[in-house]
């Protein structure tokens, strides 16, 4: 059984083939722009190297979000409208548990995030599992990176923890004051997204995976002016 | 690396457009169109035939805020897209195995709301074979009229909408040039804003043409005729101009009554544009005007050009409502013009916001 994965929806761009026990290929950019143009472009060149045809995939898995929203739709439509014409499902993996699979095996804390501006992040707690994986242990958000910190050592005490992400270079500052020696950065290459990992996490999953027209992003927040408007309503 | 075979997607494709081509049945196209707040989606057979044009809108959804919000927008297309094709193609009658190409509009638009139309149709072409046409929005406004009956070259054809006021000239089909353009507001935005001045709901255009038909219009009023020989157009003075009087009117201690001044706007748009149109016609010998856009739907517009059309000998279109305002079989129908010239997109095909409208014209 093939799937092939899709992550667009932060910085990187990364599309992987794989199968149940191992990655047929995979490819990742970092060129931080034009996912819109590049994302067809980057499978069609993957698959053609591995010498796939696109009704040789049993299912796709797709980067949901949380991200750029724009980049988590061309993920997403992507990935929809592919598995529904080809009649094939497809299943959506967090974005940020995309990262976190960088530092599976790690001990402690596991925490990846992307920026959200005005000070806030997405961001959430994972732990290794023993299949290898990792696992959601405290809920994805978007929240002030300063209370994030503050609940973290709440939650999770003396343990060390692995911050995760691009963005986290921009933060990096705030959490080492903040977190002493707790803090783990990563090396860099932990901190992009990796499809091979969105495959493998969405591939265990296929069975469970509903109709491809119900398949929506996670932003994790509302559009602004919905906000506004429903504050309106309640206030 | 350099490859060294064409990626197998194009040569897909390539046999696709050879056998169906070979075969001699009729084309069928697959229209998508998510450029603003419409979901759409649209089976059109041959160019003309439309077999199905399902439209998802999202107006409800916007009116609350006043105008379409992009990002809710676009939130919506990403929801209903695939479900909207697979209407289109139930309703139809087909499935994508007997679909030739699929058609998508790539601009002008809201950026992120065309690049979930394009990524989809991208994807499906990918994952079929498929050939991808992009078209441009407007293109498929001024296509919608060859749903309705045959295109006569040269011609001109009129595209007002919320987003949009065009005056452009077709010598054959494919062949766009832009004779003149709004320099400001399209005029469906200043309807819009004289709307909202007038305490009237989001969108403003049905409403301030049910007004003006109860009024008269017997306030003056400014027309933006630019330099003499300018097909273009201006309509931000005019809606200052409105704004201005009803602010006299109050610092005065006065009422206009809201149906005169909706009758008067009205006039003056509507005089401009269908004075303006007549003189492109007759400039460049059209054998057909046309009208396109949401704004057709405009009461007022369609009477005055129709009246001026026969005075002057012209024979003018106007489709039906429900092929002017944003929709799928229009977008369909511009690209099948592209099918028969084999004029594809590749993978790479962007979603472009200020797309130009140039000559397509291909050998
Ligand atoms: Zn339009």
């Amino acid at each position: 059984m093939r799937v092939l994965a899709i992550d667009t929806s932060n910085l990187v761009l990364s599309v992987a083939v794989v199968e149940e026990a191992r990655v047929l290929g995979e490819m990742m950019t970092n060129l931080q722009k034009n996912h819109s143009v590049r994302l067809m472009d980057s499978i069609s060149g993957l698959m053609d190297e591995l010498n796939l045809l696109p009704d040789e995939l049993a299912g796709i898995a797709v980067a949901q979000g949380p991200g750029s929203y724009t980049g988590v739709r061309i993920g997403v439509a992507t990935a929809k409208s592919m598995a529904w014409a080809l009649g094939i499902p497809v299943v959506g993996v967090s974005s940020l548990q995309a990262v976190a699979m960088n530092a599976a095996g790690f001990s402690g804390g596991i925490v990846p995030m992307f920026d959200a501006r005005r000070g806030q992040v997405y961001t959430g707690g994972y732990r290794t599992q023993e299949d290898g994986s990792v696992a959601l242990a405290l809920p994805e958000r978007i929240v002030l990176l300063r209370e994030w910190l503050d609940a973290l050592s709440e939650e999770w005490g003396d343990s060390p923890m692995m911050f995760l992400g691009d963005d986290v270079a921009m933060h990096r500052d705030l959490i080492a004051q903040r977190m002493g020696r707790r803090a783990v950065f990563a090396p860099a290459a932990f901190n992009h997204p990796r499809a091979a990992h969105i495959g493998w996490l969405g591939i265990r999953r296929l069975a469970e995976a509903g109709s491809p027209h119900d398949m929506v992003p996670e932003y994790l927040q509302v559009a602004e002016a919905e906000a506004k408007w429903l504050a309106k309503q309640n206030g | 690396m350099k490859r060294q075979n064409e990626p197998r997607y194009i040569e897909r494709v390539r046999e696709h457009y050879r056998r169906r081509r070979e075969a001699g049945k009729p084309v069928f196209i697959l229209g998508v169109e998510t450029s603003c707040d419409e979901t759409s989606a649209a089976v059109i057979q041959d160019g003309t035939l439309v077999l199905a044009n399902v439209i998802a809108s999202q107006a409800e959804v916007h009116k609350r805020f006043g105008g379409v919000v992009p990002e809710v927008a676009s939130r919506r297309h990403v929801e209903n897209i695939t479900l909207t094709i697979e209407e289109a193609l139930d309703k139809a009658g087909k499935t994508l195995e007997e679909i030739d190409a699929i058609a998508v509009t790539y601009g002008p638009g809201l950026v992120g709301a065309l690049l979930v139309g394009v990524a989809a149709a991208k994807a499906i072409s990918f994952a079929r074979g498929i050939p991808l046409i992009g078209v441009h929005h407007i293109a498929g406004h001024i296509y919608a009229n060859r749903l309705v009956t045959e295109m006569r070259f040269p011609l001109v054809a009129l595209v007002v909408s919320g987003g949009h006021t065009e005056l452009v000239l077709m010598k054959e089909h494919g062949s766009y040039e832009i004779l003149g353009e709004t320099r400001d507001d399209a005029a469906g935005e200043a309807y819009d804003k004289v709307a909202r001045a007038l305490g009237l709901p989001y969108p403003g255009g049905p409403h301030i043409d049910r007004l003006a038909h109860e009024g008269e219009a017997n306030v003056p009023l400014p027309r933006a005729w630019l330099e003499p020989d300018s097909y273009d157009f201006s309509f931000s003075g005019l809606k200052s101009a409105v704004l201005n009087t009803l602010h006299n009117a109050s610092q005065r201690g006065e009422t206009i009554e809201p149906a005169n001044l909706a009758a008067s706007f009205q006039a003056s748009v509507v005089e401009v544009l269908v004075e303006k149109t007549i003189r492109a016609a007759k400039a460049h010998e059209a054998r057909q005007v046309l009208l396109a856009g949401g704004v057709a739907a405009n009461r007022g517009l369609r009477a005055a050009l129709t009246e001026r059309c026969e005075q002057e000998g012209l024979a003018l279109v106007i489709p039906p409502l429900s092929l002017c305002t944003d929709n799928a079989a229009m977008i369909a129908a511009a690209g099948y013009i592209d099918y028969l010239k084999g004029n594809f997109a590749g993978l790479d095909l962007n979603g472009i916001a200020g797309l130009p409208l140039s000559d397509r014209t291909m050998d």
